[in-house]
């Protein structure tokens, strides 16, 4: 049984060069995140910090259309924040009873606003690149089937992107017109140009806003958006596991117990 | 099941594991089905869209309008002098679910009620200018013949109670929100 | 235990006026409670039980899944999205889902494997194994659809390659395909088809297990032994004996499938598929899941044959490799059924294991990138591919006839049970007490 098993595992680690391969661009910076392992959970005050950096600076141009701001329960905000927090925005609504779309203010409901009406504005707006959605950015550059020593998890490759700008090209790189040297992009070429000063946002805590702090923060806080969930799955998880467990010994003394008379 | 020949001893142990095992897995399979059947309840997202905000400047004394509130029409009727003073002059032994119009208004010219029938859903007449209103001057239900009054209680047919009044609020003297 | 007999429980007054009407509690008496099984399963037996669990777990989850997915190319993405962030238990449910497909697959390999190993496929007990080859490839038909329900971008691409497949068919194969799509290309006929075979097909696959069920009653289960029950005392009841023994196993295998679903819920996911399908992109890499890779390698191993161009030969080769298995009852010719008793296939059946994990290992590569042995991987894929053929058509037919097999023990509980109480026949006496009682 061990060894069946054994070989399925290392069928399935096996199965790996493809995705790695695919990446292409430097390996990211690998970080210590609260959230990773068994026992990992968000923190909030990171969350709200990577909150205020994704709407002062990353919303100009990336949606976040799978969050609205009752979500933000999630990062810690309670009932009345987030109402505050929505009606600061203006929510194109309609058709009113002229037929006509007008503008109202947020409500806990409403799902963030886009920054641009549909892609095709969007790449107008941005040179021909179409700026991502933001939502499940992470795990979709989180590979899992990778050698041990190369796994990272996605919030590294969006923290090696934000961070990775400070690097001059190789003499040899021919930079396209429009695009930005960052070696952790596939193809070390990106349209994004960098997005983060230090400084640039002020934090309510007062943490000094260095490109890193902000970089770890809007990982985190899109990692968070990408699993909302994940805290009270491992929650849910671990009484699962205590109670499997449990019942599994019950199990093997039942089945001992029953074919005591048989051996 | 009894067996003599291994003893009553070892048969009732293994019974009480068998037990055990039964009542634990029982108690796990009611825990897995929980979140199946909680699935089906409405969603985050559909709880966060359960309340609807009405602005009342618009309606005419003994105006009428319809909302829509959680998929149901909400009544909203600008109530005339008379009607009220007829909801308020109603005794309770007339009526089939006794209940005095001052529990059903926040404030008497306003009175807000969920538009569905109490007898099997059906959406009542009245609504609009022109059309039936059963006896009572309220509303009239075309399936089966409900009769309700000004307060929106029911006065005669198969319908068993009044319609009821959602939650809501006053947000200030011309908004409401309900739910 | 003919037939006939009635329920033979406590004959409760509610239960005998069903019974006496509509026999299921003398029926399920009959095939799960006195069932005569072999004394001798080892756990590899539990895992046709594990099967039907994950089956039901999959049509439970599946059915609460589908009442809050909308199957249209502009919301399917955004539907998956709302049952992950806003249903009450939607991740849950999506969760047991996703990786219970992997689970499923996992499970009946190993099934099978063990069928394979102790020769459970050889009379009487053929149509047995043919109908889990009709299970299996009801599986594989309802996983790459499902697969699709999600659209991403490999939802997308990969019900592009795999439909694509049939268009190698001559002359009429590019009509099957618009037919299978409804359209030009993959779009809202072809997710909305998918859907509907997805929700339909795990219903056949439980009928074709009511069959696989039936006809493996009919001559009872084969046992690590490979050799025929030769009376009471060596079997047991089902119940108590195995029913415990299959909820022990039930408790580990939920061990492991909870450790994923809630600590590395999107292990055996593909990053790529959390961005939408985008039909003007084709993602760097296409890949199938991980069950399907030994398949897809078959698939891309296949050069030109004679007057059969690649395209076709390789997809005749893919589903050659599925269909051998229908032959394998006929191809086998040892009498002996277990593996116990073959030292020599024994070998092979382990090479032919190798031989699985080399090609899902070369399906998870480029077929033109080199290889860590040093050649390119098609190369392996192609030696990987004719041995499989070699082994079924070629190694099989022959071996039965060359191969000594070891001598076969005169009976399962002369076998199992320590000699003192085996030959002294007290206890063996009491086992067949015990049967009588259960009659």
């Amino acid at each position: 049984m061990i060894r069946l098993v054994g070989v399925a595992v290392a069928a399935t680690v096996v199965f790996s060069g493809a995705a790695l391969a695919a990446e292409g661009g430097k390996p990211p910076k690998i970080q210590d995140w609260s959230f990773q392992g068994l026992f990992g959970e968000f923190d909030n005050q990171e969350l709200q910090r990577g909150y205020q950096v994704y709407q002062d600076v990353c919303a100009a141009c990336h949606s976040l259309k799978y969050i609205a701001f009752r979500h933000l329960e999630g990062i810690g905000l309670n009932e009345e924040q987030i109402k505050a927090l929505a009606a600061t925005f203006q929510i194109t609504d309609g058709p009113d009873e002229f037929g006509d779309s007008f503008e109202r203010p947020g409500l806990p409901s409403d799902f963030f606003p886009s920054p641009f009406p549909n892609d095709e504005a969007a790449r107008a707006a941005n040179g021909g690149a179409l700026p991502p959605d933001m939502s499940l950015i992470v795990p979709a550059f989180s590979p899992r089937w990778v050698p041990y020593e190369q796994r990272h998890h996605g919030a590294d490759y969006v923290y090696s992107i934000l961070t990775g700008y400070d690097e001059e090209p190789a003499a040899d790189v021919e930079l396209q017109a429009g695009l930005n040297y960052n070696p952790f992009f596939r193809g070390s070429q990106i349209g994004m140009p960098n997005p983060l000063f230090d400084d640039m946002v002020e934090y309510v805590d007062g943490t000094p806003a260095t490109v890193s702090q902000m970089s770890r923060d809007v990982s985190a806080f899109l990692t968070w958006v990408s699993d909302p969930h994940a805290t009270e799955r491992k929650q849910l998880g671990f009484r699962v596991m205590i109670f499997l467990l449990f019942l599994t010994g019950i199990f093997y003394a039942v089945k001992r117990k029953v074919w005591a008379d048989q051996h | 099941m009894t067996d003599q020949a291994h003893g009553e001893h070892g048969e009732s142990r293994r019974d009480f594991l068998m037990l055990t095992a039964a009542a634990f897995s029982a108690v796990g399979v009611g825990y897995t089905v929980w979140p199946f059947i909680s699935s089906m309840n409405p969603s985050q997202d559909v709880l966060a869209l359960s309340s609807t905000e009405v602005d009342l400047s618009a309606i005419e004394v003994g105006q009428r309008v319809t909302v829509k509130w959680r998929g149901s029409p909400v009544f909203i009727d600008h109530r005339t002098p008379e009607q009220i003073a007829d909801a308020e002059a109603t005794a309770l032994d007339d009526l089939p679910d006794p209940e005095p119009d001052s529990a059903r208004v926040q404030k008497p010219e306003w009175l807000v009620v969920v538009g569905v029938c109490t007898h099997l859903g059906c959406i009542p007449v009245g609504q609009k200018p022109g059309e039936v209103t059963g006896e009572f001057g309220g509303w009239f239900c075309p399936c089966h013949g409900s009769v309700y009054d000004t307060s929106g209680r029911i006065r005669s047919g198969p319908a068993p109670t009044n319609l009821p009044v959602p939650e809501y609020t006053f947000l200030d003297d011309t908004t409401i929100r309900i739910g | 235990m003919s037939a006939g007999s009635p329920a033979a429980g406590k004959p409760g007054g509610f239960v005998n006026w069903v019974d006496s009407r509509l026999p299921v509690f003398s029926y399920l008496q009959k095939e799960y409670g006195e069932y005569p099984a072999p004394r001798n399963f080892n756990y590899w037996w539990n895992f046709g039980a594990l099967a039907m669990f994950i089956l039901v777990t999959m049509i439970a989850t599946g059915l609460l899944l589908a009442m809050q997915y909308t199957a249209n190319t502009e919301m399917a993405f955004d539907s998956v999205q709302r049952i992950m962030r806003d249903v009450n238990f939607g991740w849950l449910l999506r969760f047991l889902h996703m990786n219970g497909a992997s689970f499923f697959f996992l499970v009946i390999y190993i099934h099978m494997g063990r069928g394979l190993y102790y020769g459970s496929y050889k009379a009487p007990r053929e149509l047995l194994w043919m109908l889990g080859v009709v299970i299996l490839l009801l599986m594989m038909a309802t996983a790459f659809m499902g697969y699709v329900l999600p659209w991403g971008q490999l939802s997308f691409w990969g019900a592009t390659v795999i439909t694509n497949l049939f268009s190698a068919i001559p002359l009429v194969g590019d009509g099957i395909v618009t037919w299978l799509w409804g359209g030009f290309t993959v779009d809202n006929p072809t997710l909305n088809r998918f859907f509907t075979l997805h929700f339909l097909l795990p219903f056949l696959i439980v009928g074709v297990v009511v069959l696989h069920v039936i006809a493996l009653h009919v001559h009872g289960s084969n046992n690590p032994l490979g050799i025929d029950p030769k009376g009471p005392q060596d079997t047991v009841p089902f119940h108590p004996y195995y029913t415990m023994k299959d909820s022990f196993g039930l408790c580990v295998f939920l061990l492991v499938y909870a450790g994923f679903v809630f600590f590395a819920p999107n292990w055996f996911g593909e990053p790529e598929n959390f961005v939408p399908a985008d039909p003007l992109v084709t993602p760097l890499e296409i890949l199938p899941e991980w069950y399907f890779l030994p398949f897809f390698a078959i698939l891309r191993s296949v050069p030109d044959i004679l007057f059969i161009d690649a395209k076709l030969a390789g997809v005749l080769a893919m589903f050659g490799s599925i269909f051998v298995l229908f032959l394998l009852p006929w191809l086998d010719t040892s009498k002996v059924r277990s593996c116990r008793f073959r030292p020599t296939y024994k070998w092979f059946f382990w090479i032919l294991v190798l031989d699985m994990i080399l090609l899902g290992y070369v399906g998870g590569n480029q077929p033109d990138d080199l290889s860590p042995l040093g050649v390119r991987f098609i190369v392996l894929g192609q030696i990987g591919t004719l041995y499989y053929f070699f082994h079924f058509l070629i190694l099989l037919p022959l071996l039965g006839k060359i191969e000594r097999p070891r001598p076969l023990p005169a009976s399962i509980s002369e076998a199992v049970l320590p000699a003192n109480r085996a030959g002294g026949g007290a206890p063996a006496g009491a086992t067949a007490q015990r049967m009588e009682k259960a009659r």
